[in-house]
């Protein structure tokens, strides 16, 4: 067996028989988590290797270093005329995130997104903590050269072109001069602007600036891109070709770490996802683990035009199309719906469990503090 | 690191240069300066002393104009219009930026008065119809126009940097006013007495000495501008410009920009 | 935080340190141009253009060329200066900016008038002045006082002294005494009575402490002047009496002619000199004065006229 690399080495992957702990094949955060829980629970030995790798080399078996940890970040201003107020714009964060995964970063409007990426990107200072990218602290002037990042809505300087912009952006990044046009002209090759390069930014449309925007933040090969808010404001076209640049930078190997407010893009998208809400982390985790946790709802049809009073009990919503009944209700209350149709002797065409979206999870996370902020205001 | 300020720097002048606001300013000094010859045509004595005073006159104040009109909106602008926001996230640091920014708007204003200067000097050769040697001396009131620009610019960068667009002007021209008399504020502050000369003092200092390099009245009347004005001058420009900047540098580095 | 604190620390070295340069270098420049920046005012050949060229803030600008006269005249007269070519062109231009602005006016009476080193000497462009104030303010009786005055104490033209009294003291609110001193002109011109009612009276009337300080200097002079006559006369009448001149003035006091040694107006005694004429003791304080001067003195280069002396 070759000596574990110290970087870069995921056991996960090489031990795939390694009881149940291994059984995840990707490096999310979750398997990594239980797998250090398992680890620190077996401190005298991994079983299986016995005393093949002798004790300290347990350490270079760590998953692969993060990409992103926040620790405690937080910030606070003082509003007002005479600054006399505090608000609170986010609370101690603590958050970490994987090299190469797609992270989404939830949460309503004013729920501390933004706040988060500028504190990263050193654009404001926190009030307390620290964060650290790529193991280097986050005002560590080496750190920006391995970033990328979109802002919301963005703004480019108007009065130059694409191609003028992109060129000076390579400059300020520090990539060698020798390769800029070379670069530029791939980049805008990539994000489809290669048929408007020397247009002035003040012609283009919304969709055209936020693939300028991507090409800004990818153009000198970062290893972690902050997007923020990347597919706001565009047409079902846009977003299909923004998400696909998404998944090809993990294809890349990069880090995406990018916010919105769009459940559906996270869903499909992200790895994993945090969930924020008023400066607050709610919770963090696999997609499919937060939701699996929300209620689930089934889909019952049925020959016939008749609903069952029943049903209306059990909290079912009924519609009908044409010959057919379609009744969508809590998914608990689905034996005692089959029971009613039988007594009823309708004829069951179908059942059909409804995947709770992570909209569903998200409304459930919220809801309940939105109404006790609204019984406090 | 030298090499991004003189990016950024580029890119300001680039700016500058594509705002087409700068070029209706420069039309209408150069008007200035063909209005000045047809008035010198009143009376052929004073001729050249109108030309002098006027396109002087009318390259300063519009220089005055041209920089704050357009360093007020040099940083403030860029947080509002988050363009910032781009630049900053690359391993450029702040205080490169604003300095990056001044040589941008100097080079401006460089270029500005230089364009006018020419336009001065075309008229003084119309009425004069040879060049002078008492015209050496119309360039060195330029050039000390051309220090107050320095001056100003910097302070307009300042006032960008932590204040909204038209409290910068306002501010910017506030001064330039005051430091067109800071030798007559001197004077009052000698004549008062305790507190107020206090104060009074302070001020004359801190105010841009703006008094010194007005120079366009004497020049007009051929006098010769002592050498050693020069040198005091220039010097005064660059050290004042540079405590400026560095003003400006700190507060920008301490900013949080919404 | 680290690169940040230092480039915090350089910039705060740096701006103390330019701070400090360009305080220096405004020194520097200050006494460069602290003869030439005011010449500027002898290339305004006409103040009413100037008046429409401040864009009607004129009453800000005179307030800045009357700063700049008072300044000018006494860091001339500090210096020790023979000649103050700029004062004329100066008061010109500030009394054009703001012609009721009657203190100028004042100024020009009392220090362009006399001749050097206690003013610039031209009493004929004072007359000037003062007359385009009186045409500009016909109801100021203190600008009849001013022509009076400098007819009176510079030209000697006594009749025209009387006659600018006398139309001063028909104007409503003047002051009491022009009428006396129109009579005074007409009976006792040249009196030192007529002098030192003038110069009470300005010394009463006027706020400007430049103005004032002239004025008393010039009380003290002639109460000197009024003592040495007097004390003069009493030593003959010793020598008279005893035959042979007295060795200090309090053998006056012994013989009975004085009750003590009196006191100049500076509270320093009076002294006899070596050929029996009485002195002042430190006559370097009292400018103005004719009487009372040790043999041989020279007035010093600056008279103690003003405040600052």
């Amino acid at each position: 067996m070759s000596p574990p690399r110290r970087v870069a080495y995921n056991p996960l992957r090489s031990w795939s028989g390694f009881g149940g702990c291994a059984g995840g094949l990707s490096a999310s955060g979750s398997e990594a988590r239980k797998y250090l829980r398992l680890l620190a629970g077996c401190k005298t030995g991994i079983p299986r290797l016995g005393n093949a790798v002798p004790e300290p080399f347990h350490l270079f078996l760590l998953p692969k270093m993060a990409a992103i940890e926040i620790l405690g970040l937080e910030k606070t201003y003082a509003v007002g005329f005479w600054r006399k107020q505090q608000k609170c714009a986010l609370k101690p964060l603590q958050l970490s995130v994987e090299e190469g995964e797609i992270f989404g970063f939830l949460g309503p409007n004013g729920a501390g997104k933004t706040t988060t990426l500028k504190l990263l990107m050193g654009l404001a200072r926190p009030t307390a903590g620290s964060a650290r990218i790529l193991g280097m602290e986050m005002d560590d002037p080496r750190v920006k050269a391995q970033i990328g990042f979109l802002p919301e809505q963005p703004y480019f300087y108007d009065y130059l072109t694409a191609r003028e912009l992109l060129t000076y952006y390579a400059h300020l990044s520090s990539v060698p001069a020798s390769e800029i046009s070379r670069k530029v002209s791939a980049m805008l090759e990539r994000v489809g602007l290669a048929d408007a390069p020397d247009v002035q930014l003040r012609k283009f449309s919304k969709g055209m600036l936020q693939r300028v925007g991507i090409a800004q933040a990818i153009l000198h090969d970062p290893k972690v891109v902050f997007l923020d808010e990347p597919m706001s404001g565009l047409d079902p076209m846009g977003r299909r070709e923004v998400r696909d640049l998404i998944e090809q930078l993990k294809r890349d190997g990069k880090t995406v770490f990018f916010s919105t407010h769009i459940l559906s893009d996270a869903e499909t998208l992200c790895d994993r996802v945090a969930i924020l809400h008023l400066g607050q982390l709610r919770n963090v985790g696999v997609v499919s683990e937060l939701t699996a946790g929300v209620r689930g709802k089934v889909e019952l049809a049925w020959h016939g035009t008749m609903v069952p009073a029943e049903m209306k009990s059990l909290g079912a919503k009924c519609h009908e199309s044409g010959d057919t009944v379609r009744a969508v209700l809590p998914e608990e209350k689905q034996d005692a719906a089959l029971e009613v149709l039988r007594r009823e002797r309708l004829r069951l065409i179908s059942v059909t469990p409804l995947r709770a979206s992570l909209e569903d999870y998200f409304v459930q996370q919220v809801k309940p503090v939105e109404a006790t902020v609204g019984a406090r205001a | 690191m030298r090499t991004r300020v003189v990016y950024i720097a580029a890119n300001t002048f680039r700016e500058a240069v594509r705002d087409r606001v700068l070029y209706n300013l420069i039309a209408f000094a150069l008007l200035m300066s063909a209005a000045a010859v047809l008035v010198g045509q009143i009376s052929i004595d004073i001729e050249r002393l109108v030309v002098v005073n006027l396109g002087l006159t009318a390259v300063s104040l519009f220089g005055v104009v041209i920089a704050i009109f357009i360093g007020i909106g040099l940083v403030s602008k860029e947080i509002d219009k988050r363009t910032l926001y781009t630049v900053l996230s690359r391993p450029v640091r702040r205080w490169e930026f604003i300095v990056g920014k001044f040589f941008g708007l100097a080079g401006t204003l460089a270029v500005n008065t230089l364009c006018m200067a020419i336009g001065v000097f075309g008229a003084l050769l119309y009425v004069s119809h040879h060049f002078q040697a008492s015209d050496a001396w119309v360039l060195v009131a330029l050039y000390f126009i051309g220090l107050q620009f320095l001056i100003l610019t910097a302070l307009t960068l300042l006032f960008s940097s932590f204040s909204t667009p038209l409290m910068s002007a306002v501010f910017a021209f506030s001064l330039f006013i005051i430091g067109s008399f800071a030798e007559d504020l001197r004077g009052f502050a000698g004549i008062t007495h305790g507190f107020t000369r206090w104060l009074a003092t302070a001020a004359a200092y801190v105010v841009p000495n703006f008094s010194a390099m007005n120079v366009i009245t004497s020049v007009a009347h051929e006098q010769p501008v002592a050498g050693h004005l020069v040198l005091l001058n220039t010097a005064y420009a660059l050290v004042y410009a540079g405590m400026v900047l560095c003003a400006a540098v700190l507060i920008f580095e301490r900013r949080n920009l919404k | 935080m680290n690169a940040s604190r230092r480039i915090t620390l350089t910039a705060s070295l740096l701006l103390v340190f330019f701070m400090a340069a360009s305080i220096l270098i405004v020194h520097r420049i200050e006494v460069l141009r602290s003869g030439t920046a005011l010449e500027e005012v002898l290339y305004i050949s006409s103040p009413r253009l100037l008046k429409r060229l401040g864009l009607g803030y004129d009453g800000l600008l005179a307030d800045i060329y009357w700063t700049r006269t008072v300044q000018y005249f006494g860091t001339k007269h500090r210096a020790g200066a023979t000649s103050y070519k700029l004062l004329a062109p100066l008061l010109e231009i500030t009394t054009a900016l703001d012609p009721q602005l009657i203190v100028a006016y004042e100024f020009g009476g009392n220090f362009l008038a006399p001749r050097p080193p206690y003013g610039a000497g031209m009493p004929q462009k004072a007359i000037a002045l003062v007359e385009r104030g009186i045409q500009n303010n016909p109801d100021e009786w203190r600008l009849y006082y001013q022509l009076g005055f400098i007819r009176y104490m510079d030209l000697n033209d006594y009749a025209g002294a009387a006659r600018a009294f006398l139309d001063g003291s028909r104007v409503p609110h003047a002051h009491p005494w022009l009428k006396v001193l129109a009579a005074q002109m007409a009976q006792h011109a040249g009196e030192w009575e007529t002098a030192r009612m003038l110069w009470s009276t300005t010394y009463s009337t006027a706020n400007d402490p430049a103005i004032r300080a002239n004025a008393a200097a010039h009380i003290r002079a002639l109460q000197a002047d009024r003592d040495v006559i007097v004390l003069e006369i009493l030593v003959a009448k010793y020598q008279k009496a005893n035959g042979h001149p007295p060795k200090k003035l309090s053998d006056l006091v012994a013989a009975g002619i004085l009750r003590g040694v009196p006191l100049d107006p500076l509270g320093h005694p009076y002294r006899l000199g070596q050929d029996g004429h009485v002195e002042v003791q430190s006559p370097d304080d009292l400018p103005f004065i004719q009487k009372g001067l040790p043999p041989g003195y020279v007035p010093p280069v600056r008279p103690k006229i003003l405040p600052s002396d």
